[in-house]
């Protein structure tokens, strides 16, 4: 039987020693990823969400090997990612992608577009040298970048088509897997709008597996499958996209989605207004991470972590209030 | 080497350029550019301009501030950037005005010809005015304004709030120095005492609880959203009469943005004061606006207050923005809408519909004539061929007519 499941990541995490704090024997740790697990169905989309420093970029990065893990598993197509050889790492290397936030820094200003385009594509020979051109100009065309642009530099073009560069890049290689960090984060609402569409045709043509890592709940609620949300490197809640946006039971997911400006004048949202900032991940409040800003917390928070507990199928939460035992 | 081979390409943020000009063309931009600059320049540069030259009076008394046909350009190498071409609308007394658009659309030159901050020598206001109304009911021309009295004004009666708080705050002295001295500058008889009195005051207002504690911090310790915290206790220790917000959230994070709209609004509040809100996102402005001024490619093409905008939007544009962002009321389409293309070159703008290239709604006329603003309402406004003089639709006669 085909297993389903594309993605299997477990127990992931990732500190980042810090540097300039040493504290004796005790080394101090940003702990960006602290016990993260989560799997993806073949062809569907997980969104990522959370605040900026929550360990997003990190989860993606480790999936990738850009960053050694810690500790913890990452099965990719019945293969763990964090063991095999970097020879066969590289061999996979086009199967799993990855689309960034910022479609100014990610290309190089030296090549032009065919090149940035079909630069791996030649490296991993994705296809036969006759039919290479041929190849990057339907990847183009898939992409909405016209064939005149083969020879043009990316400083020519602005943010959306940059990213459309980018999607191609990744597109080329033909992945199974793509990673996207906050790949509309820097773009225009109408632009925006053109990239989720982009995004959405590919996966529906080719079959992508997404990872969708963005701050924006409506981004993430229209793209998603199944939805993840983190806080300070760990996972609060997880599970089915219209279970989590219909029924989110987490206090923190909770406040995260009242707190999203509606565009309706008329509607007054029932807010949650969380006190306070996130805690430093080197120093992560005892128990339940988010108890420090968390409106119902109670004394057994600070004592005890809530365990990651299934409540529906496939919807998954680490709290206390749940969980009467 | 000949000179038409050396190709250079203007640097505008987020548009495609394909204008490529040649040495000789851009010899001749900066020669021209010269003369036009020195000329503004030497304008600004007078000395003891009389009161009588920059008193003026508002057109409608109870507004504070009355943009009208502001034209800002920057004269660039590469040619002049119409980032403001014909801005007219109103900040009434006690509102919150919303400017809204997208990246490059106009929306902080705008704010930063109110507050004579527009970066020059290139930056120039070249037509229109902008009329103020301080709190003694006198009114004053922004922009015939001299230097020294804007000094008066901005920073005091006229508050500002930015994206990034960093590039306001000076990171060698400690939140508490910066804030006295915005105090000590504006206050009539204020002493170091009080200068800090009221520093400490405001702080609290603006609900930070540790308050010593970020009163003798650096900047660079604090969170964003307490940075911008402190932006806005700095803002209303000298009890302005406007406070501009230009992004003030765009850098924070959901819950903390929650936050500080939440603080914005009690603020307006407290001070009895207006607020113009400079966004690109459209919940922001539905949430905390009264009235809402949508830009694009440095003009406005349509205005009105928030129910005006939201419930019956005129113009293709407007119309555009609301449905291409994915919301619940949206969500079981299986595909978004969106607005094809881009923005057009700010350098060479046409001479017709600056959306038309994009519109899905253009007829022959869109390419031909720029749209005058049509009424719909006393406070509704657009600028699109799809409607007659009086608010009406065009039938589908006439504009096959056209
Ligand atoms: N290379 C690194 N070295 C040290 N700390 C890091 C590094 N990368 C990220 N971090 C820290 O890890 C945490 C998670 O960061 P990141 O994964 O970028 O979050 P997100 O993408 O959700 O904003 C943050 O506290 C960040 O400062
Ligand atoms: N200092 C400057 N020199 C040249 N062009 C400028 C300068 N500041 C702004 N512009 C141009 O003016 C236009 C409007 O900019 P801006 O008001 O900052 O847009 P917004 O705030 O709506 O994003 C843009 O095309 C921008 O490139
Ligand atoms: S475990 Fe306690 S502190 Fe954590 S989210 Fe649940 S109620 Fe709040
Ligand atoms: S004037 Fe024409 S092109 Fe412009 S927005 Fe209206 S219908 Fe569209
Ligand atoms: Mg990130
Ligand atoms: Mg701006």
């Amino acid at each position: 039987m085909i297993n389903d499941d594309i993605l299997i990541v477990k127990n992931l995490k990732k500190y980042y020693p810090v540097s300039k704090i040493s504290l004796g024997k005790n080394r101090a740790y940003v702990k960006a990823v602290d016990d993260v697990s989560f799997t993806i169905k073949r062809g569907t989309t997980m969104g990522l969400v959370g605040e900026s420093g929550c360990g997003k970029t990190t989860v993606g990065r480790t999936i990738l090997r850009l960053h050694e893990v810690t500790g913890g598993k990452v099965m990719f197509d019945g293969k763990d990612l964090t063991e095999v050889s970097s020879r066969e790492l590289r061999k996979m290397r086009p199967q799993i992608q990855m689309i960034f936030q910022d479609p100014y820094s990610s290309l190089s200003p030296r090549l032009p577009v065919g090149e940035i385009i079909g630069e791996a594509v030649k490296e991993h020979n994705i296809v036969p040298k006759d039919q290479y051109r041929s190849y990057i100009l339907k990847v183009m065309r898939d992409c909405g970048l016209q064939p005149q642009y083969f020879y043009r530099y990316p400083h020519e073009f602005s943010g959306g088509q940059r990213q459309r560069i980018s999607i191609a890049r990744a597109v080329a290689l033909n992945p199974k897997f793509i990673i996207c960090d906050e790949p509309l984060s820097a773009l225009d609402v109408s632009i925006q709008a053109q990239i989720i569409n982009l995004m959405k045709d590919l996966q529906e043509q080719y079959g992508y597996t997404y990872l969708f890592i963005s701050h924006d709940l409506s981004v993430v609620e229209y793209i998603s499958d199944t939805i993840g949300v983190m806080y300070l490197g760990s996972i609060m809640e997880m599970g089915d996209k219209k279970r989590i946006f219909a029924n989110p039971m987490h206090p923190y997911t909770k406040a995260l989605l009242s707190a999203v400006p509606v565009s309706n004048p008329d509607v007054k949202m029932n807010r949650i207004i969380l006190k306070g900032d996130i805690p430093s991940p080197i120093n992560p409040p005892s128990g339940c991470k988010f108890r420090t800003r968390c409106p119902n917390a109670m004394p057994i928070c600070a004592k005890k972590t809530p365990i990651f507990k299934e409540y529906e199928e496939g919807h998954r939460v680490a709290c206390h209030l749940y969980s009467q035992d | 080497m000949g000179l038409l081979k050396k190709l250079k390409r203007g640097k505008i943020e987020g548009v495609d350029n394909t204008t490529y000009l040649t040495l000789k063309d851009e010899r001749r931009i900066s020669k021209e550019n010269n003369k036009i600059i020195k000329m503004y320049e030497k304008e600004k540069n007078r000395k003891h301009v009389p009161e009588e030259e920059y008193l003026t009076q508002m057109r409608d008394p109870s507004n504070v501030v009355e943009f009208d046909n502001l034209h800002t350009y920057f004269y660039t190498d590469v040619g002049t950037v119409k980032s403001v071409n014909g801005v007219s609308f109103d900040i009434p007394q006690g509102k919150i005005v919303g400017v809204v658009g997208e990246s490059g659309c106009g929306k902080s030159v705008t704010s930063l010809s109110l507050m004579q901050l527009v970066q020059g020598p290139t930056g120039q206001i070249v037509d229109g005015s902008i009329r103020y109304q301080d709190k003694e009911g006198k009114c004053y021309e922004i922009t015939k304004m001299p230097k020294d009295k804007m000094l008066k004004i901005r920073g005091k009666d006229i508050a500002m709030i930015f994206q990034e708080p960093m590039t306001s705050l000076n990171p060698v002295f400690k939140i508490g120095d910066q804030m006295d001295e915005v105090v000590l500058l504006h206050t009539e008889g204020a002493t170091p005492e009080s200068a800090k009195a009221r520093s400490i005051e405001m702080l609290n207002l603006v609900g930070i609880a540790a308050v010593e504690k970020i009163y003798n911090s650096y900047p660079h310790e604090l969170s964003g959203g307490m940075r911008q915290r402190v932006m806005i206790a700095m803002a209303l220790s000298c009890n302005p009469r406007l406070i501009i917000a230009d992004e003030p959230t765009t850098a924070l994070d959901v819950t903390i943005q929650a936050q500080i709209l939440e603080l914005l609004r009690e603020v307006k509040e407290k001070i009895n004061g207006s607020i113009m809100l400079i966004t690109h996102d459209l919940g922001v402005i539905a949430e905390m606006v009264d009235f809402v001024v949508v830009m694009y490619a440095g003009r406005i093409i349509e205005k009105g207050t928030v129910q005006e905008i939201f419930h019956n939007p005129k113009h293709p544009y407007t119309i555009g923005l609301m449905k291409s962002r994915p919301g619940s009321h949206n969500i079981t389409e299986d595909r978004l809408y969106s607005i094809k293309g881009q923005v057009p070159n700010p350098i060479n703008m046409p001479n017709h519909c600056y959306f038309y290239n994009r519109c899905d709604k253009a007829m022959d006329i869109c390419s031909r004539e720029y749209p005058a603003m049509i009424r719909f309402s006393p406070t509704h406004f657009a600028a699109c061929h799809l409607y007659n003089e009086d608010g009406s639709d065009k039938s589908e006669e006439e504009k096959e007519r056209r």
